[in-house]
């Protein structure tokens, strides 16, 4: 599948950007709506991953890529793909990073941020 | 067809709201309470119970179990009771930590002599709805009646946001009441909900849809069960699709053979479509959460969950604590202060304590007539309940600051400070803060490992936090260095005694760093666990919380640790105490060792005794004999050929045996043995003058300054601390950890001591 393609393109050039398929247009939906198109979980959108975002700069989440678990921890915090988030500064030794994610602040090492791709709004 | 309709009653609940008779008559109602960490759970919790609430541990895990009564009056004057279950803080209910587990243990009625709750009360925090609204949904899809309680209004409205109850209520399908505990707001709101949605008997299942082919999947799998909207109604429906959800994104396979199958069939499909198809759930909720929050949620800045709103006041505060050079400064401040806190302060309630028994116990010798009898009660049950009541200064003192720390969200900036470091070492961020408390006792330290929720660093933690030079080493090092080093300079510059103990407490930490490598290699070997750690915004204490916390490690404490401290101490006493030799019956001086020890347990220096105690010259060579005589004076003789590689004779093995109660009890087990009294401290001129003069067999001086060294060396490694055994008991509730503890720590401490004292040898030291 080309979707899958992309997305193992993007790991094998690890942090070069692969050639992303154009957004998925997703339906208008609403709350009480009973069916609705396939959610944007695709890592056909392939980004920067989090870590190397400069602080203090806004992006949206595109999407994650890593052990599930994390994964998993990370989506259930909030931080899902269409998420804005903010790398807001590091510890004094670098590493963890604190983001900002939902209006609250997650502290994240820079091995979890990197499962974490995103765009920035002007990219 | 919708899932969100009026919610039919597929429930009634026997025991109506109206119905006369005590609450405890009718059995009452079973509530559980779910939320964030941070949410404000606890507080509500509190300000619900007040002080009816009981603290235990879940059978067979270590994981809090908190239950409390909530009683209130009724619209008709009535008192009536509920019986609320309150959940450790959770994220989500997909079982990732054993917290999650336990919860949704709890809510699905698993767990033993505990109902499965009739209503869930779910703690929302207005100030970060979106995320704490991720639990909700889970929890409404759990098909049980969930009530919001919404809390941090004000701060809510602070910031700028504007939350409508009501239009937040419709979008989620269930009750939101505002509440703000501490002014006791809106308790009465939520008790109304809570008697409603239990008489309504069910929740309103799953809001969100997922895609097409995954729906379709899921009403398979539904319909595999049996189980269909037509046939068995809306409540059996919602279950058996909430059922089908859990299976088909778990991580794991059923147990069952042929559902097995069915549900790898069906995550084949759906993984053809898409590598993450597993996230979809996730994204689906928050996206529903988004739709139902930007319904109810007006911000006079911009939409929340965008990050280019406002910095609040954590993030300023944070310019500083989180500080590349601030933030460290600060944590050190914090930390000494913490340190200074529980290492000296809390010494003077200890040592009243202490004196206390001590007095206790002469009261008993001098109004009961001495005998057996006797002696057991005052050397080995008041000496024992002193020993374990001791600990409590330090316990309640260390209690009081972390829970002081953590509810003002600066916990979470000491591990994100202290991460990289302790990650070296193959330990988390929160690993650092027990750690550093075991220096002044490992017992506190290792009941504040808690915190750490990963199992196997938890474990890592507690097996390592003993090699920190704890408190009760001091009397130790001090006599050593009394006898041996003193005023001796290294360079005519420092005092060699201070150089020696500084060797002592970072070789401890030296130890502790390569055990703790190995044991993340070996056996507790794991990937390194991630570090997804909420940084809380800073909030005021909740001096009741922070009680209430104290309150119940103490509890604890007493009842679990104590327990066991109290039996080997009486079970060390009989073993200094038997067999008796033929001795004239003994006057109140003449003390067993580890009586006077186990006063001392956990003090770090005792003055000097009152003038007019010191035992006559014949007395304390009578208690010398009968210590040499007894049990614990045959296994030193027993020991010695074993224990001579490292320099000690069968004297300093009877030391050894005894200080197992705590290992200051050498210092009074000496004296004794060496026939000082039993009230001589590691400062007494005559005990260090004794050791001084002790003499082998063949005459040679027992100890020497290598001996001293290799002593010490051995203190600093074994876990000679009953209480120490008792408290890794109780935490990691099975005994195998504790022995496994006791073990290599002995064998480390041996190792090191011959090295210490044969490297010593052959470098033609003495």
């Amino acid at each position: 599948m080309k979707v899958w393609r992309a997305e193992s393109a993007a790991r094998a050039g690890g942090r070069g950007r692969a050639q992303a398929s154009p957004l998925e247009t997703t339906k208008a939906t609403t709350a009480n709506e009973t069916t609705k198109a396939s959610p944007s979980l695709d890592a056909a959108k392939t980004g920067t991953p989090l870590d190397t975002l400069p602080f203090g700069v806004t992006a949206r989440v595109v999407s994650l890529n890593g052990e599930r678990a994390i994964v998993r921890r990370l989506m259930e915090m909030g931080v899902v793909p269409g998420a804005p988030v903010r790398v807001v500064k590091a510890a004094p030794l670098g590493d963890p990073l604190e983001v900002r994610v939902r209006g609250y602040h997650l502290a994240l090492r820079r091995a979890e941020a990197r499962t974490i791709q995103v765009v920035t709004e002007n990219s | 067809m919708s899932l969100v309709e009026s919610p039919t009653q597929t429930k009634e609940l026997s025991r109506p709201f109206e119905a006369g008779g005590s609450a405890e008559a009718r059995g009452g109602l079973v509530l559980a309470l779910a939320g964030n960490p941070n949410a404000g759970k606890t507080t509500l919790f509190n300000a619900l119970t007040g002080l009816r609430q009981k603290v235990a541990n879940y059978p067979g895990v270590t994981v809090e179990r908190k239950e409390g009564v909530w009683a209130f009056e009724t619209g008709t004057g009535e008192t009536t009771s509920v019986r609320i279950i309150d959940l450790p803080g959770l994220y989500s209910l997909d079982a990732a930590s054993i917290d999650e587990q336990i919860a949704r243990d709890v809510l699905t009625g698993r767990v033993e002599d505990l109902p499965a709750p009739d209503v869930v009360v779910a703690v929302v925090d207005a100030t970060n709805l979106e995320r704490n609204l991720y639990l909700v949904t889970q929890l409404l899809e759990t098909n049980r009646p969930v009530v919001v309680a919404l809390t941090m209004i004000d701060l809510a409205e602070r910031e700028g946001l504007e939350i409508d109850a009501e239009k937040l209520s419709k979008g989620l399908g269930a009750r939101v009441v505002p509440v703000v505990s501490k002014q006791r707001r809106g308790l009465d709101e939520l008790a109304e909900a809570v008697f409603e949605a239990a008489r309504s008997g069910a929740g309103r299942g799953a809001g969100w849809r997922l895609s097409d082919e995954a729906e379709a999947e899921l009403s398979r799998l539904a319909g595999v069960a049996g189980v269909s909207l037509e046939k068995d109604g809306r409540g059996a429906a919602v279950s058996a699709r909430a059922k089908a959800l859990r299976e088909l994104y778990a991580q794991e396979l059923p147990e069952d053979e042929e559902r097995r199958e069915v549900i790898r069939a069906a995550r084949e499909r759906l993984s053809a479509r898409s590598k993450n198809w597993w996230q979809e759930p996730l994204l689906a909720r928050y996206e529903w959460i988004e739709r139902v929050a930007a319904g109810a949620v007006r911000s006079r800045l911009r939409r929340i969950g965008d990050a280019t709103e406002h910095r609040g006041a954590t993030e300023r505060i944070d310019r500083f604590l989180t500080h590349k050079f601030i933030g460290p400064l600060v944590l050190l401040i914090v930390m000494l202060l913490v340190f200074q806190t529980i290492f000296s302060w809390a010494s003077v309630p200890m040592d009243l304590i202490d004196r206390g028994f001590g007095a206790l116990g002469e009261a008993v010798r001098a109004s009961v007539p001495p005998g057996l009898l006797t002696d057991l009660l005052a050397d080995g049950i008041i000496a024992g309940v002193g020993g374990v009541l001791v600990f409590l200064p330090q316990i309640l003192l260390l209690f009081f600051f972390i829970s002081l720390l953590e509810d003002t969200g600066y916990m979470a900036r000491a591990a994100f400070l202290m991460d990289r470091l302790m990650r070296g070492v193959g330990l988390h961020g929160k690993a650092f803060m027990p750690l550093l408390s075991s220096f002044a006792c490992a017992i506190p330290g290792i009941m504040a490992t808690r915190t750490i929720e990963n199992p196997k660093d938890r474990l890592a933690t507690i097996l390592i936090a003993p090699f920190m030079s704890c408190s009760a080493r001091l009397p130790v090092y001090t006599l050593m260095i009394a006898a041996f080093f003193s005023e001796q300079k290294l360079f005519g510059l420092v005092s060699t005694g201070v150089v020696i103990i500084m060797s002592m407490y970072l070789l401890g930490v030296a130890v502790a760093i390569g055990v703790a490598w190995i044991l993340k290699h070996t056996i507790l070997k794991a990937p390194p666990p991630p570090l997804i750690l909420e940084l809380p915004p800073y909030r005021l204490p909740n001096l009741l919380n922070i009680a209430q916390t104290m309150r119940s490690r103490a509890w604890i404490f007493v009842k679990r640790a104590g327990t066991v401290i109290l039996a080997i101490s009486i079970l060390l006493w009989a073993l200094v105490t038997f067999p008796r030799t033929g001795m004239p019956p003994v006057g109140q001086e003449t003390q067993s060792a580890v009586s006077q020890a186990t006063r001392e347990t956990g003090v770090e220096a005792r003055g000097e005794p009152a003038p007019g105690t010191h035992p006559s010259p014949q007395e304390s060579d009578e208690a010398g004999e009968r210590l040499r005589h007894s049990f614990a004076g045959r296994a030193g003789h027993l020991l010695e050929p074993l224990i001579a590689p490292l320099g000690f004779d069968w004297k300093m093995g009877i030391g050894l045996i005894a200080s197992f109660a705590a290992r200051e009890t050498l210092v009074s087990t000496l004296s004794i043995v060496y026939n000082v009294g039993p009230d001589a401290t590691e400062e007494s001129p005559s005990l260090i003058d004794a050791v001084r003069r002790a003499r082998r067999p063949d005459g040679s001086p027992a100890w020497t300054p290598l001996v001293a060294v290799s002593l010490m060396v051995f203190f600093v490694l074994a876990c000679q601390c009953m209480s120490t055994v008792a408290i890794v008991r109780r935490e990691t509730n099975s005994w195998r950890w504790p022995l496994f503890m006791v073990g290599y720590m002995l064998v480390l401490a041996y190792v090191a001591s011959f090295i210490t004292y044969q490297g010593g040898r052959l470098l033609g030291f003495s």
